[in-house]
Order: C-alpha cells, then sequence, then structure tokens
C-alpha cells in the first residue's frame, strides 16, 4: 500500500474507532449515536427483514431509471447544444446557473403534478443530474483538439466516423466525468425525496425510524446507503481507471 | 554548376511535371468585432513539381501554415484556383495527400500500431495488405519496439514519429508537412530531417515542408519558396540544386552557407516588418 493509502486506512479506523469508544464509554448517548458495531448488527438484522428488499427495490429502480435519463439524455442534449451554437448561446445562462437553484423546492410541485409514487421522484433526481451531464458533454467536445479534427478531414472519414473515432473518443475524459457525477446526483435526487415525502424506498424508511425514535434502525439504513454508494462509485472509477490509465492519465 | 544557388528566373514547368498547381490563390478572412478584414495570403501563383522538396520560408504570421491549409483542401482559396494532379481543390482533401501538423495529433487512446493504421480501414485496404504497411511504416520510423505503446508514453519526437508514420501508410503522392519539427530540441530536428529526407527519397513523393528555420529549409530542399510579411507573397523562389542523394552532412559543404545567407537576406527585411505589424496591432 501507498504512503497515502497508509494514512487514509489510518484516519479511517481512527474516526471509527474513536466513535465506537465514545459510544460505549457514554460520552456520547445512545439517543444521540450508537456504536458502530451496534449498527453493523442493526444492519444485520434490518437485512434480515421481509419489507427491506421491497424498500431497496423500490430505490434502486427510480435510480437507474433516473441514472439512465440523466446519462443519455444529458449527453444527447450536450451534443447538440455543442453542434448548434445559436441554441447554446441561447441556453447557456440557464445551464450556468442551474445548480444555483434549490431543485428540491420543486418536489411538492412535482408530487402536485404526478402524484405520490415514483415518477415525481425520478423526475427530480433526473433533472438533479442531467445538467452535470449535459455540461461534461458539452466540456469534453468544446477541448477536443482542433488539430484531431484536420486529422480527420485529412483521412477523409464522413462525419459519422469523425464523431464516432475522433470527437467522442477524444472527448470521453470529460464525459466520463460527468458519468460520474450524474450517478452519484441520481442517488442524493432518489433518496432525498424519498426522505422529504414518499411512502416506500431506503430514503422513506430513514425519515420513518428517525420518526420513532428508532436509531438502531435508522443509524443501520444509513450505513447500508453508505456502503451501496461507495460500492457503485468503486465500480465506475475502476471502469474509468482502466479507460484512461494507458492515456496516461 | 552543381550546388551553386541560382535564381529560378524562368518559369520552366515545361521541363517538369507539375503535380500541384497554385494560380491568384488569396485568402482574406472577414472583418470580425475588433479588427477590419484581414489579408492573411496572396495573390500567389506557383507549380509544385512532381517528386521535389518544396520548402516554404516566411516571417511568422506570413500566412504560411493558411497556404498549406488551401493546398491540402482544409480551407477554401478566398480567390484564385488549387489544382492536385490536374483536378481543382475545393475544400475537400484529395486522395493522395497526407499532411503532418505541428502540434501532437497522434490520438492518445490509440496503441502506435493503432495509431499507425488509423486511416487504411476507411481507405477499403485489406488486412493482410495493411498489416504490411504498418510493418513497413513501423521499421521505417524506428517505431518497432513501441507498436503496443501509447503516444502519452512516448517523447515529443517519437510522437511525430507516430503521426508520419501514420501519412506514410496511406502512400500519398503529396506530402505536406507543416512545421513538424517545430516543437522539437535541435538535434532531434537534425535527425528527424535526414529521415524526412530518406523517407523522400525512397517513396519519390513530392513535399511541401513548412518551416521558419532557414538552415532546415536549405540542407532539406531542391527549392525554397521565400515569402514576404503578411500578406503573405513570394518574393522569390531559391534553386539549391543539391543532389538528390544528401542528408545533414550537406552543412559542413561550402557552398551551403551561401544559400541560406541568400534566404536571410530576404527574410531580414521581411521579419523587420513583420514584428513592426506585431507591435502596431498591440
Amino acid at each position: 500500500m501507498s504512503k497515502a493509502g497508509w494514512i487514509r486506512t489510518i484516519v479511517l479506523v481512527g474516526a471509527v474507532g474513536a466513535l465506537e469508544l465514545a459510544c460505549r464509554t457514554g460520552a456520547i448517548a445512545p439517543t444521540m449515536v450508537i456504536a458502530p458495531s451496534h449498527m453493523v448488527t442493526a444492519l444485520v438484522e434490518t437485512l434480515q427483514s421481509d419489507e427491506i428488499g421491497m424498500h431497496l427495490r423500490t430505490t434502486l429502480s427510480a435510480v437507474a431509471i433516473a441514472m439512465s435519463i440523466a446519462i443519455v439524455g444529458g449527453f444527447v442534449i450536450g451534443f447538440i447544444l455543442n453542434w448548434v451554437p445559436f441554441l447554446r448561446r441561447a441556453f447557456s445562462p440557464f445551464l450556468a446557473a442551474y445548480y444555483a437553484i434549490p431543485h428540491f423546492a420543486f418536489y411538492p410541485l412535482l408530487i402536485v403534478i404526478f402524484g405520490l409514487g415514483p415518477v415525481p421522484l425520478i423526475v427530480l433526481a433526473t433533472l438533479f443530474a442531467m445538467v452535470a451531464m449535459i455540461l461534461a458533454t458539452m466540456a469534453g467536445l468544446d477541448r477536443v483538439p482542433r488539430v484531431l479534427l484536420k486529422t480527420a478531414r485529412i483521412h477523409r472519414l464522413s462525419l459519422i466516423q469523425e464523431i464516432w473515432r475522433v470527437r467522442l473518443p477524444a472527448a470521453a475524459p470529460h464525459i466520463l466525468s460527468g458519468l460520474k457525477l450524474a450517478v452519484a446526483y441520481s442517488f442524493i435526487g432518489v433518496i432525498a425525496g424519498e426522505f422529504i415525502l414518499s411512502t416506500s424506498g431506503i430514503g422513506h424508511e430513514i425519515a420513518f425510524a428517525y420518526d420513532n425514535f428508532d436509531n438502531r434502525r435508522m443509524y443501520a439504513l444509513i450505513l447500508f446507503v453508505l456502503g451501496i454508494v461507495t460500492l457503485f462509485n468503486m465500480a465506475v472509477f475502476a471502469w474509468e481507471r482502466r479507460m484512461l490509465r494507458r492515456r496516461g492519465a | 554548376m552543381a550546388g551553386a544557388p541560382r535564381l529560378a528566373a524562368v518559369d520552366d514547368a515545361a521541363a517538369h511535371k507539375v503535380h500541384a498547381r497554385l494560380e491568384g490563390v488569396t485568402r482574406v478572412y472577414p472583418p470580425r468585432a475588433g479588427h477590419g478584414e484581414v489579408h492573411a495570403l496572396g495573390p500567389i501563383s506557383f507549380d509544385l513539381r512532381a517528386g521535389e522538396f518544396f520548402s516554404v520560408v516566411g516571417p511568422s504570421g506570413c500566412g504560411k501554415s493558411t497556404l498549406l491549409d488551401v493546398l491540402a483542401g482544409l480551407a477554401l482559396p478566398s480567390a484564385g484556383t488549387v489544382e492536385f494532379e490536374g483536378k481543382s481543390v475545393r475544400g475537400d482533401v484529395p486522395d493522395g495527400v497526407g499532411v503532418v501538423f505541428q502540434e501532437d495529433a497522434s490520438f492518445p487512446w490509440l496503441t502506435v500500431e493503432d495509431n499507425v493504421s488509423f486511416g487504411l480501414r476507411r481507405a477499403g485496404v485489406d488486412a493482410a495488405e495493411s498489416k504490411r504497411r504498418v510493418d513497413f511504416a513501423l521499421g521505417f520510423m524506428g517505431l518497432r519496439d513501441f507498436s503496443r505503446a501509447y503516444p502519452s508514453q512516448l517523447s515529443g519526437g517519437m510522437r511525430q514519429r507516430v503521426c508520419i508514420a501514420r501519412t506514410l501508410v496511406m502512400q500519398p503522392r503529396l506530402i505536406l508537412l507543416d512545421e513538424p519539427f517545430g516543437a522539437l530540441d535541435q538535434q532531434t530536428r537534425l535527425l528527424m530531417g535526414d529521415e524526412l529526407l530518406r523517407l523522400w527519397r525512397e517513396t519519390s513523393a513530392t513535399v511541401l515542408l513548412i518551416t521558419h528555420a532557414l538552415d532546415e529549409a536549405n540542407l532539406l530542399s531542391d527549392r525554397i519558396g521565400v515569402m514576404s510579411a503578411r500578406p503573405g507573397r513570394f518574393l522569390d523562389i531559391v534553386e539549391t540544386g543539391w543532389p538528390r542523394d544528401r542528408d545533414s552532412r550537406l552543412a559542413e559543404r561550402p557552398d551551403f552557407g551561401a544559400v541560406t545567407s541568400r534566404l536571410w537576406s530576404y527574410l531580414r527585411g521581411e521579419s523587420l516588418r513583420a514584428m513592426g505589424q506585431g507591435t502596431a496591432a498591440r
């Protein structure tokens, strides 16, 4: 392991150990935080209960749908805006200001429009995630070196070949970083939405446990969400690293 | 009178096969915010002879690269005509033309081998022939040991070799080079120049090289077009008269310096003018 890796591990283990110690000695009351070891045992119990599978499916399917729409749609919109300069000039102020908007404030409105169910959550998460993908796609396509496009012309590539064989591979590193953001934002959008108002899903279960002073279950579920998101991110990172390693990135 | 530099006083195109012809070519950029229209190039008329090594030198900003872009079909002339092998070139790169740029144009996501074979699939070359050409080009440019490497693992000089090899496999009849060694150090430049001469001899292609290095132009060329400050026109076309079989040791010849001096005597005033333009623009 590298030096940085050791430091990271020590910090992580130390923090969890300190929390464990503080909880066990009573320095932190169990009504506030429970010991990490108790979180793990509570998580095991929670995962054995029947209804958790249903909540997990609800959340993950909403995330998957939002993520797919955000990535595909964001890529297509970003590509079109990059290709058509007057559209880009028309829309870029909106895009620049987009993340200054508190999206979750519109969630009640979405419920009024779409009803209480998975649809407003998916819409919320998609809106939240898609613009990151649009911006990253545009940034990536902007930064394709002109000399590579000239090279494509010299090899007399057709437009489709130019896009597929030169433009997209050259823009790929930026597009990938947008994809990572879109993945993270989709999770945030769905779980935070569930937390605010919904009838099922992991976010709803956390909020429900919180309202009932069920600290064991609440922390177990928070740990669970952390685990899922970390796992998913690691998978995307590993994939990205494999793709970028040989470019010397 | 071997080796003695002389002026191409008469148009002796009749004695040589014309490979590409520019007639009254100009390039004017339309006015934009901040400045009026910019007359970048011309009018320029000249014939590129089949199989010759022709260099273009000129002060910076004189439109050398614009000339290359127009000749390659990468840019349209504002007026005048460009012909390659008797056919008009209008904004499309003709078959048989290869271009090497100053900037690194290797594709970072492809191995050296895949970079070199990039154009062959599109050109409809079959797999066996493709492999033969790639093997030859990798060997010729000294890249055989690096065929599985990615450009990020190579030096600037090696990456430029990859780009030259990628051009070479297409078997171009006209090779255009836009300051291909501009980003390389002096020793690497000299060696790459020798390789370029070797490539020129063995492929019998016509070569047009844009450069700002007078010695390099002198050493490599049969003829050297000397351009004026913007808008660039040819002040003169100098014939070097060097033997076809030459390399960097040519610089030891006593008459070598005479040609460089001659180029410099043309360019000194033009470079000063170009610098003046630069200061005035600022």
